[in-house]
């Protein structure tokens, strides 16, 4: 087909210019592939289609990671921050979460010069139409445009087309095909891969209304300032750029409640008109009233779109309950006395592509060089789709140039985690990223992602000049900082740089004082004044490092035992059904998700012990 | 999860089925094997020939067994690795004591199911024949595994271990809510009392369990021992007592040199008698070698009778001094010391020997309201245990990583778990996402 029409030839060709897409297109550029970003609209790249934060809990640990790689999610976060913050400040470094309000337009903005930047990049505005397939079956070799009339030759091509699988958006009981409200559908692609036989199921998500923040009572309000403080979300953005401005938070009440459960039945989830599995969380004010009835309230976030905008997005009550139902509630509630929706809050209900077709590339193991990164595999949220992204092009680029894939693993990033979650169990509600999902935690710390990360970023080509002299930087004062770790310190000391130094009266190094209590970045400079210069995020890190060590050690051994069965390889194309002893639901969860090695089949759900035995041999077998 | 490849670790098991049976076969696979037969035998013999050696506890030299000896140096063994096997004589006693001996060492642990064929197969040892006996296993685990749950669910451990596991997940649920969720929805900050009275609580619960008697016991048999000097009249009260018992099962003597066991059931208990009968003709230095046997065999058992001097008797709780030959004309008067005068020839005292006999045994079985464990719940009950004493380390990423490493121990022992549970008792308790 593409051999008949005028055709421009691309290394990787992304389709969709969410936060997925335009993470896979600048990564597989910046590694130096030829790169085309498909969009139906220019102007919507690096939209924000949702709520206007980024980062959080396990999502910040994505950008971080994101970051490392010098993706673009943390650049653009920085470039369009109007509030700062660290969220669980007091619980442990690991589980610390850098959070920051975005204003929408500064990072659509910021979005578009980085791209743009890229030499590799080509944005092509246009509508996907379909593959372009290899006559004989299923590999892809390109991408036809705008029903035919064009088509862009490519070795890989990464889909990353957010909820456009079978979208059908619901407004209270009325509901129609779309994507994002105000766009077309993309449906001719949708149709291929419905007929390419790929396992799909539907799942919902949902947002709130829009509000005027001219209409709020904000003085009536609890407000909630940015933190101080100089910490930012990219490793190479020098200083906070923007105004910060409050966020407030208000509680819907009684009466609020009341006027939703009247309208129950106006609600296409409770009226069954929403087939699709909606997450266990609570996406919708409707569902938390239902299932919730003893709560008299639920906080509402009213979080600015940006510093000249008025809009305000009511963070915590997406719902799809009609526009008067909608407009009845939140004037039940303080603060929105007066309120005005400029846009409904709606559901959508989409289709996705079980991932469990993926390899821990994001490959379709049936379609060689497709990818899929994004909603599109069953995640939620920003941050998930930008870390797919990077995954994703960085593998395109890797099999344009003919080179083997790339992975992350569980015990090095959040990403690892993720990408393996997702190619192994399936999803069966929007996947978003949790700490609590990560077995390795105390390790994967939003603050030491460059220290994590740089090596493999470096190796697989990925950091641009400015940023590798930022990561070198960086660790070379942390290796500094471990250096003086050894330095023997006397208990006076020690006490007057304020550790509590209880019954110790001993000399002791450094990093043993600093497990004990009043260990701070100020401590360790009193102790030990060479490491004067040295900021205090970098001493952060190498203290948190000093005080999880004991606990790191034992699982260290951990995963060296569980790494013994990573690298046992199982054959791609071993027939499960012929091994004596798996039950039925076994086999088709091993037939699904396809594991590559010993290690990842343990972690499919109600895989024993006893029937990785039997798989370990069959496939030993087969091998001789 | 399991390991399943080889971790670097050296297994050892028992691999013949059945004691006490004539001779026991305890086999090592793995790098220590040779030093561990270094420490028991004090050297290593020429490689795949038979060798009578002895073998002593390294730690306190006590005889452990005369064994033939294989010492199979990999790769030319039979799983590719280092091996040896110990064949033994067909005690419960004298195996139980080696297989502990070896347990003892850091880099050796107990093989797994199949774990010998497995690295066989590794190493590439293993033919296809071999290779499909594994599906079998998988089979035989399944049935042994759906026997054991109910045998154990009977028992009430099921019970507690989900009550324990309910307990630490509710706990771990609330504080994965403020640590995942704290910036949206109604999860609260909260201090972490409640989850460290729960880490308490289910820590002493544990650990009141595990002192309770093992089952092994239950199944294996209360071992009874009966010790003293030569002449003491040890053989003849032997086999009054398992002579006399209608319900012997199958007395069966081991060779001459060492202890003779037999599994006697008396009133529905079993029992295992030993009696170190062997000491007589010992040779020279038959008082010292006499006492260090007794020592041993004393360590081993749960009942020891002392027929000897009372000056003389080892220190034990488990210890009961008799008086025995009581019919002979100058032992008419018991010690002090004594529990009882008995007299194997005219059954003087034998029904109050008895009685007592049965009496300490039902001190020493699992109450029916005490759980038995057997040795792989102790092992998942004692990490569980160990975990949670780190609950008070420091901050709260912690105290939820030692919960949640005491809950996936137990998990392992009662089923279900992984992440997803965790949050599915998360987003049912509390109201959470923007």
């Amino acid at each position: 087909m593409a051999t008949s029409l005028s055709s421009d030839r691309y290394d990787v060709i992304v389709v969709g210019g969410g936060h997925a897409g335009c993470e896979a297109a600048a990564s597989a550029a910046r590694i130096g592939a030829k790169t085309a970003l498909v969009s139906m609209r220019r102007d919507m790249i690096g939209a924000m289609s949702c709520n206007p934060a980024i980062g959080g809990l396990g999502k910040g640990h994505l950008v971080r990671e994101v970051d490392a790689f010098d993706g673009l999610i943390g650049r653009a976060s920085d470039a369009a921050a109007i509030h700062y913050r660290m969220l669980n400040q007091s619980k442990g470094a690991a589980v610390r979460g850098p959070r920051i309000q975005a204003d929408r337009a500064k990072y659509r903005a910021a979005i578009h010069a980085l791209l743009g930047a890229e030499p590799q990049l080509d944005i092509v505005e246009a509508e996907a139409t379909a593959l372009d397939l290899a006559s004989e079956g299923r590999t892809v070799r390109g991408l036809v445009l705008d029903g035919g009339d064009r088509a862009l030759a490519g070795k890989a091509v990464i889909l990353a087309t957010g909820t456009f699988l079978g979208a059908k958006l619901h407004f209270g009981m009325s509901n129609h095909a779309g994507g994002r409200a105000g766009e077309r559908a993309a449906t001719a692609l949708a149709q291929q891969l419905y007929a390419a036989d790929l396992p799909m199921a539907r799942l919902k998500t949902g947002t709130p209304p829009r509000l005027d923040g001219r209409t709020i009572d904000w003085a009536s309000l609890a407000m909630q300032p940015s933190d101080g403080g100089d910490w930012t979300m990219a490793l190479a953005t020098e200083k906070r750029e923007n105004p910060a401005l409050f966020c407030a938070i208000t509680r819907t009440n009684a009466v609020a409640h009341d006027i939703i459960r009247a309208s129950l039945d106006r609600s296409p989830l409770f009226a069954g008109e929403i087939t699709g599995q909606g997450p266990r969380y609570c996406p919708s004010i409707e569902d938390k009233i239902h299932r919730f009835g003893d709560r008299d309230g639920h906080q509402i976030f009213l979080e600015p779109e940006g510093l000249g905008d008025p809009l305000v997005y009511p963070n915590g009550i997406s719902t799809s309950l009609p526009e008067d139902v909608q407009l009845a509630f939140l004037r039940a509630t303080d603060g929105l006395e007066q309120v005005e929706i400029v846009q409904p809050g709606y559901a959508v209900e989409y289709d996705h592509v079980d991932p469990r077709i993926l390899g821990h590339d994001l490959g379709v193991r049936t379609m060689p060089g497709l990818y899929l990164a994004g909603q599109i595999n069953g995640t939620t949220g920003y941050e998930e789709a930008a870390a797919q992204g990077l995954v994703a092009g960085i593998n395109a680029a890797r099999l344009a140039a003919g080179q083997d894939p790339v992975r992350f693993d569980r015990d090095d990033s959040y990403i690892g985690v993720m990408i393996d979650d997702l190619v192994l169990q399936g999803v069966t509600e929007p996947y978003r990223m949790l700490t609590a999902r990560a077995e390795y935690r105390l390790r994967l710390r939003a603050d030491n992602a460059v220290t994590r990360l740089t090596d493999k970023a470096e190796r697989w080509g990925c950091l641009s000049s400015r940023h590798r002299a930022f990561a070198k930087l960086r660790l070379a004062k942390l290796d500094t900082v471990r250096g003086v770790m050894t330095s023997k310190i006397d208990a006076d000391a020690a006490e007057k740089a304020g550790i509590a130094i209880g019954q110790h009266r001993e000399t002791r190094s450094l990093a043993e004082w600093l497990r004990l209590p009043g260990a701070t970045a100020g401590a360790v400079r009193a102790m030990a004044p060479e490491l004067r210069a040295i900021s205090d995020d970098i001493l952060d890190e190498a203290i948190e490092d000093v005080r999880y060590a004991p606990y790191l050690e034992r699982q260290d051994r951990e995963i060296a035992r569980v790494g013994a069965d990573e690298r046992i390889r199982i054959p791609e194309t071993l027939d499960y059904a012929a091994i004596a002893g798996l039950s039925n639901e076994m086999i088709e969860r091993l037939e699904t998700a396809r594991p590559a090695t010993l290690g990842e089949a343990g972690r499919i759900p109600g895989i024993t012990p006893a029937a990785l035995a039997a798989i370990l041999v069959h496939a030993r077998r087969r091998a001789a | 999860m399991a390991i399943l490849s080889d971790d670097g670790a050296t297994i050892f098991a028992l691999s013949t089925a059945g004691l006490p049976s004539a001779i026991a076969i305890v086999r090592t696979s793995g790098p220590a094997s040779r030093s561990a037969l270094e420490a028991l035998a004090g050297r290593v013999p020429e490689p795949r020939y038979a060798a009578l050696m002895s073998l002593r506890d390294p730690a306190d030299g006590t005889p452990i067994d005369r064994a033939l000896i294989l010492w199979l140096p990999g790769p030319a063994s039979e799983t590719g690795e280092d091996m040896v096997e110990y064949h033994l004589h067909g005690s419960r006693a004298v195996a139980s004591k080696l297989l502990e001996t070896l347990g003892k060492y850091d880099e050796m642990r107990p093989a797994e199911a199949g774990e010998f064929l497995r690295r066989a197969f590794l190493n590439g040892k293993m033919d296809l024949t071999a290779a499909e006996g594994l599906g079998d296993l998988l089979d035989a685990e399944t049935e042994s595994q759906r026997r054991h749950a109910l045998a154990i669910a009977e028992g009430g451990l099921a019970a507690r271990i989900a009550g324990w596991r309910e307990r630490l997940l509710g706990a771990e649920a609330r504080l994965e809510a403020v640590l995942n969720f704290s910036d949206e929805g109604d999860v609260g900050e909260g201090d972490e009392s409640f989850a460290l009275d729960a880490a308490d609580d289910v820590h002493g619960e544990i650990m009141e369990t595990l002192a309770a008697p093992p089952a092994e016991r239950l199944r294996d048999g209360i071992r009874v021992a009966l010790a003293g000097p030569p002449n003491a009249g040890k053989s003849t009260l032997f086999n009054a007592l398992v002579a006399r018992e209608a319900a012997i099962v199958s007395p069966v003597a081991g060779t001459t040199r060492d202890v003779i066991e037999a599994p006697v059931d008396i009133d529905g208990i079993a029992f295992v008698f030993s009696d170190t009968a062997g000491l007589r003709d010992s040779g020279e230095a038959i008082e010292e070698e006499g006492v260090r046997r007794a020592r041993s065999v004393s360590e081993r058992s749960d009942i020891l009778f002392w027929m000897g001097e009372t000056a003389d008797a080892p220190k034990g709780d488990h210890i009961i001094i008799l008086h025995p030959r009581a019919d002979e004309p100058r032992r008419a008067a018991k010690p002090a010391e004594a529990a009882l005068s008995v007299s194997a020839t005219t059954g003087e005292g034998m029904a109050a020997l008895r009685a007592l006999l049965l009496e300490r045994a039902r001190s020493l079985l699992p109450r029916e309201d005490q759980l038995a464990l057997n040795q792989r719940q102790r092992l998942a009950l004692r990490e569980a245990a160990d975990a949670l004493a780190e609950a008070r380390a420091g901050d709260w990423i912690l105290l939820v990583e030692a919960l949640r490493g005491a809950r996936m121990a137990l998990e392992r022992l009662g089923g279900g778990g992984g992440v997803e549970t965790m949050l599915d008792a998360l987003f049912g308790r509390f109201c959470i996402g923007k």
